[in-house]
């Protein structure tokens, strides 16, 4: 199965990128653009067909590596084969 | 004391920490690759400045889950010294060695510079050569050196005396000016509590003969001679 990670920076938590892509926007004549984030998108295959165990190896995977809690949020999504 | 400098791919101040130690300091220095886990010969490991793993997923990330740096819990669960200089500092956060996280920095550049700072604390290791509020200046190079860290967790470690450096002017003034990345607190260097884990973003390293503008940074290695 394929897991979807999707990581932005947490609520609060200063996003540089994200400002300076909003103020790039606005410059190119995209008036109503408000804030923006930018995030990560990561895909995983992982050897599992029991959804709910990729469910948990997920959120093991995300907390463990790929997502630091501190200063990231993330979601994911599963797509089996 | 014995000291040893570790070795992630990517690391690129490896070998200015190595020569500092080597040919000023005068002290037993080897190189600790990454994958090596027999380090209790060392008193001290320092984890230098680079980018280690060309800062894939986040600064530090990918080297926090490293058999060194697993390695590095006992060491200095045994209250040895660990060092994190830049990335090194932000190798010791993502392996939770140290509080905190560093962001990339407010204005979204690199920044490269001399830089004030003031100590905030001089009862450890790394600092008892110098007195509190001195203010030493150190060159800063990094894009990710913006420390973040939750209120609460801040407010401990004001208590617990982790906050052992903070970036200033000249005269040791803390402001938003005197802040080249928007760290929370003007931190620039903290400590985990027992005080034997010490990072900082500014390059002590770089700051060692008088012919490079700054001898300052002697005085933290110096430090660490004394115990």
């Amino acid at each position: 199965m394929l897991i979807k990670f999707f990581i932005k920076p947490r609520k609060g938590v200063l996003d540089p990128q994200g400002r300076a892509v909003s103020e790039n926007l606005k410059s190119l004549g995209f008036d109503n653009v408000g804030k923006v984030f930018v995030g990560k998108y990561i895909e995983v295959y992982i050897d599992e067909n029991d959804k709910e165990k990729g469910k948990k190896q997920a959120i093991e995977m995300a907390k463990k590596a790929l997502v630091n809690d501190l200063i990231e949020d993330f979601e994911f999504e599963i797509v089996e084969d | 004391m014995r000291f040893g400098v570790a070795v992630y791919p990517g690391s690129n101040c490896d070998y200015d920490t190595y020569y500092v130690i080597r040919d000023i300091l005068k002290k037993d220095v080897e190189f600790v690759d990454y994958r090596q886990t027999d380090i209790d010969k060392f008193d001290c490991i320092i984890l230098p400045g680079g980018f280690s793993f060309g800062d894939y997923l986040r600064p530090g990330a990918l080297a926090s889950h490293t058999p060194l740096t697993y390695a590095l819990r006992d060491f200095a669960e045994k209250g040895k010294f660990v060092v994190g200089i830049c990335n090194g500092f932000q190798i010791l956060t993502e392996a939770h060695l140290l509080p905190g996280a560093l962001l990339p920095n407010s204005h979204g550049k690199f920044v490269c510079k001399h830089q004030f700072l003031r100590v905030e604390n001089n009862q450890t290791a790394f600092t008892n050569k110098l007195s509190k509020g001195q203010v030493v200046k150190l060159p800063i190079a990094h894009h990710d050196g913006n420390y973040f860290v939750d209120e609460d967790t801040l407010k401990q470690m004001e208590e617990n005396g982790q906050i052992i450096l903070r970036y200033c002017d000249e005269n040791g003034n803390i402001s938003e000016e005197s802040n080249p990345n928007g760290s929370v607190s003007s931190i620039a260097g903290v400590s985990n509590k027992n005080k034997n884990v010490f990072g900082l973003m500014p390059h002590p390293e770089r700051a060692c003969e008088s012919i490079l503008g700054s001898e300052d940074g002697l005085l933290f290695l110096k430090s660490l001679l004394e115990g």
